[in-house]
């Protein structure tokens, strides 16, 4: 391989959620760095640029994903977001990232809702990542 | 303040007068209501014209003469019958004939009030009817209150199963599809993971038993003399292949054994809870001392862990039904938030309680008291 792995950095609190996405996206070639909590993804972004963000919305607080999103924005504009979230199946609470104006707020590229299928988190990856 | 509309149908001028009169500033004191009840009086000449009114909006209190010019009281009664349950029919009546009464009482009227009557009659009768509508009304709002708790139940039951099902689904799916690479050690941990998974929702399964047993009261108690000590040393034995996994030591101080009267299912239930959450969430190389003694006919059960400790904010909603602190250190501990609330229910049914001292990094501290002989005599 010439060129170098992608680095994609995977936030979300449930456990195995982490551990499948991270063997999943291993498996295509890329490289995972995960975090359990709003803090310790915050801790990676100070310390690194990954390629691309997953995160998921309710954490340690409810909006804990808002947080994350708004810190890699601030810290590069270019570093695509994906938020995954089960946000809507659970309080029927609407939201999305599709238009500008909704992306203004939500800071995030795309949004997916929970349970996410694999196939459609790599289409969303390749398609950010080749932009 | 509560206001309730009454209705007075009669052709008498004067009645209706009085009537409204008399209510306009009287009002009513009802136990276990805030505040006072008053009366808010309509008129109504005719049944017919009290059927219009009805149908706009039933009044709380409908008091109706029985002999009217056109429709007669008891043929509007039979005309409202069944639609307007929640009015409550006075008749008033000169000369209420046996057959009247029985005819007026089987289309649901509420009470009787003889021609002439004083004031004070009348306001007796309204107070009694008042209380009646009141009460009723609470009851309602009980009921309503029960199945809205009910149903939030279900809804977090559902939720709590659904999560497990997603993580080991998706696990599946990664195996039956091959999709994490060759590595067999992948493999093998997913396993582990989804059997683990599979563990949680058994344990939330039983709990929800307990739970519904004890709460239903449909168990039967199998009340028997036993040694509360030897219990405890059970309870300790379950847990200790998870103690020692993690280095953590467990103690038990009792000096003799302590006879009480219980169900030793029930008293496992308290110990198994109390002592696998002082494993669960204690550090590594830490140390759980297990405290049973008797005073005074009680039983005190007292467990201590050098664990992780709970926050003074969040000791008030420990033993609710769901609860899980939810924070950096308890966010790989499984548990189904049923087994401290489990507990408490548990010991109250015993005479006792539960109560939790805490300190944030250094462990926690969980007391029961319980009645050695609580069924000894009938409540």
């Amino acid at each position: 391989m010439t060129e170098q792995a992608k680095t994609i950095l995977l936030v979300d609190d449930d456990e195995d959620f982490l551990f499948q996405q991270k063997v999943q996206l291993e498996a295509i070639g890329f490289r995972v760095i995960t975090a359990g909590s709003k803090a310790e993804a915050l801790r990676v972004i100070a310390g690194s640029r990954p390629d691309l963000v997953i995160v998921d919305l309710m954490m340690e607080e409810m909006d804990a994903g808002f947080t994350v999103c708004h810190t890699v924005k601030t810290k590069d504009e270019s570093i695509p977001v994906i938020m995954c979230t089960g946000v809507v199946g659970e309080t029927g609470l609407e939201f999305d990232a599709v238009t500008d104006e909704e992306q203004a707020w939500v800071k995030a590229d795309v949004l997916l809702s929970k349970p996410v299928r694999f196939e459609q988190l790599k289409r969303e990856i390749d398609r950010l990542l080749a932009s | 303040m509560d206001t309730l509309r009454v209705l007075v149908c009669d052709d008498e001028t004067g009645m209706r007068i009085g009537v409204e009169r008399a209510l306009r500033h009287y009002s009513v004191q009802v136990p276990d209501v805030n505040g006072e009840v008053h009366f808010a009086v309509e008129q109504a000449e005719s049944a017919e014209r009290a059927l219009e009114l009805i149908d706009v909006s039933p009044p709380e209190i409908l008091l109706l003469d029985l002999k009217l010019p056109g429709m007669s009281g008891i043929d509007l009664l039979e005309r409202i019958g069944p639609r307007h349950l929640e009015t409550l029919v006075i008749m008033i009546s000169a000369y209420a004939s046996i057959d009247a009464a029985v005819r007026a009482t089987k289309q649901g009227a509420y009470d009787f009030l003889a021609k002439p009557f004083t004031p004070a009659e009348l306001k007796d009768t309204l107070k009694e009817a008042a209380e009646h509508l009141i009460l009723a009304r609470q009851a309602k709002k009980l009921a309503l209150e029960k199945r809205r708790v009910r149903f939030e139940f279900i809804s977090v039951v559902a939720h709590e199963l659904k999560a497990p099902i997603n993580a080991i689904d998706g696990y599946l799916k990664i195996m039956a599809t091959h999709a994490a690479g060759d590595d067999p050690a992948v493999y093998a941990r997913m396993t582990e993971r989804c059997m683990t998974r599979i563990a949680g929702m058994r344990k939330m399964i039983e709990d929800l038993l307990d739970l519904t047993r004890i709460e239903s009261g449909q168990k039967v108690r199998e009340l028997v003399e036993l040694d509360a000590c030897e219990v405890a040393r059970t309870a300790m034995d379950t847990a200790l292949p998870s103690a020692q996994a993690r280095g953590i030591a467990l103690e038990l101080h009792a000096a003799a054994p302590i006879p009480m009267t219980a169900d030793r299912g029930e008293l496992e239930i308290i110990f198994n809870n109390l002592v696998s959450n002082a494993v669960k969430y204690n550090r590594d190389n830490g140390r759980v001392d297990v405290f049973v003694e008797e005073t005074a006919g009680r039983v005190r059960i007292t467990v201590k862990d050098t664990g992780i400790g709970i926050r003074q904010e969040d000791v008030s909603k420990l033993f609710n039904d769901f609860v899980r602190l939810k924070n950096e250190e308890t966010k790989n501990v499984l548990g189904s938030g049923l087994g401290l609330s489990i507990v408490k229910k548990l010991a109250v049914t015993y005479g006792g309680g539960v109560s939790v001292t805490s300190e944030p990094g250094t462990g926690s501290t969980f007391t029961v008291t319980l009645n050695c002989a609580p069924f000894a005599t009938p409540a």
